[in-house]
């Protein structure tokens, strides 16, 4: 445990937070029923994002993070680690970084856990409010992210499981096939806004139904 | 569009996702303190504009945010290697010319 101050961000007591979409949350539902659309739309909001930085190279740190969350980490770029019954994962996010997204209320208790088990040479960086998950379903999803990302989203080149970060609607976004027809966004909270309604305009011609 | 292959994601992306970043393997003198005004203004402002083989850098804005090198012909805009800052390029003006020279020699 390093001598470090931290302190719980985001404590559940009476303190209020916002989604960074909860000035722009339209219910806009083009179907009449989730089961029609070609695109479902739900955000996740509040949920747990930590930064961690260490080197991979480092068997203590790898075992360390097993140890404090349950998954590997992930050494390449692509495949992510993810608990769903848990909704642990980690992600690649470059050769020394890593995205780990923990369910809402838990990140405080994830940061310390991880700095109990780490030593040496890391960091660990709660971003929980300066980004949010939309979460995309339906059997048009493909459709429009290939509409909105030069990355290729084909089955050959993106399987389930793989997590990328690229250019998405002229601003950048993390991309994530959790499932057949599921995606994840991670996106940024400044630009949640713009690309809440990309997401909505793009999805409009396959019918699209917010779930909230 | 470019393909340009990152050697930290290893994987080929669009160039939508990169910046380029100007020359590469630019060395910080030694000693600023004893350095003359005219080789620093060299090292601060000067670059090549090569006709043909560059090393430059580049950055994966988009992706994993790293500084990366590449050696691109200037001429037809081909990336004909990448490698990963602090490596050496293997594709150099050198390198070419001993490969020519070797033909030479086997014919």
């Amino acid at each position: 445990m390093s001598d470090l101050s931290i302190f719980d961000v985001n404590p559940a007591a009476g303190a209020k937070s916002e989604s960074p979409l909860a000035m722009t949350r339209v219910t806009v539902a083009t179907v009449a029923s989730p089961a029609k659309a070609g695109v479902v739309v739900r955000e996740h909001a509040f949920q747990g994002h930590l930064i961690l930085r260490g080197r991979a190279t480092d068997d203590q740190f790898r075992a360390g993070v097993e140890q404090a969350l349950g998954v590997p980490l992930p050494l390449k770029m692509g495949p992510l680690s993810r608990d769903e019954a848990r909704g642990v994962s980690i992600q690649w996010m470059s050769p020394d970084e890593w995205l780990v997204i923990v369910p809402a209320g838990r990140e405080f208790a994830t940061e310390n856990r991880l700095r109990e088990v780490l030593s040496g040479h890391y960091a660990v960086m709660n971003v929980s409010g300066g980004q949010t998950v939309l979460e995309l379903s339906g059997p048009a999803v493909r459709d429009v992210l290939m509409k909105s990302t030069p990355y290729d989203v084909h089955p050959r080149n993106f399987p389930v499981g793989k997590a990328v970060s690229s250019v998405f609607a002229k601003s950048s976004a993390i991309i994530r096939r959790v499932a057949e027809d599921r995606w994840e966004l991670v996106i940024r909270r400044s630009f949640a806004d713009y690309l809440y309604r990309w997401v909505l305009d793009a999805s409009e011609e396959f019918g699209v139904y917010v779930a909230s | 569009m470019l393909h340009i292959y990152c050697p930290y994601c290893e994987e080929y992306r669009e160039e939508e996702e990169f910046r380029p970043k100007g020359e590469a393997h630019i060395a910080r003198p030694a000693e600023p303190e004893a350095t003359s005004d005219e080789a620093w203004g060299d090292y601060l402002f000067f670059r090549k504009n090569p006709r043909g083989l560059h090393h430059e850098q580049w950055y994966h804005a988009a992706g994993c945010r790293k500084f990366f090198n590449a050696t691109r012909d200037t001429v037809s805009y081909q990336i004909l290697e990448t490698y990963k800052a602090g490596q050496q390029p293997t594709v150099t003006a050198a390198a070419r010319a001993a490969q020519a020279a070797g033909k030479g020699v086997a014919k």
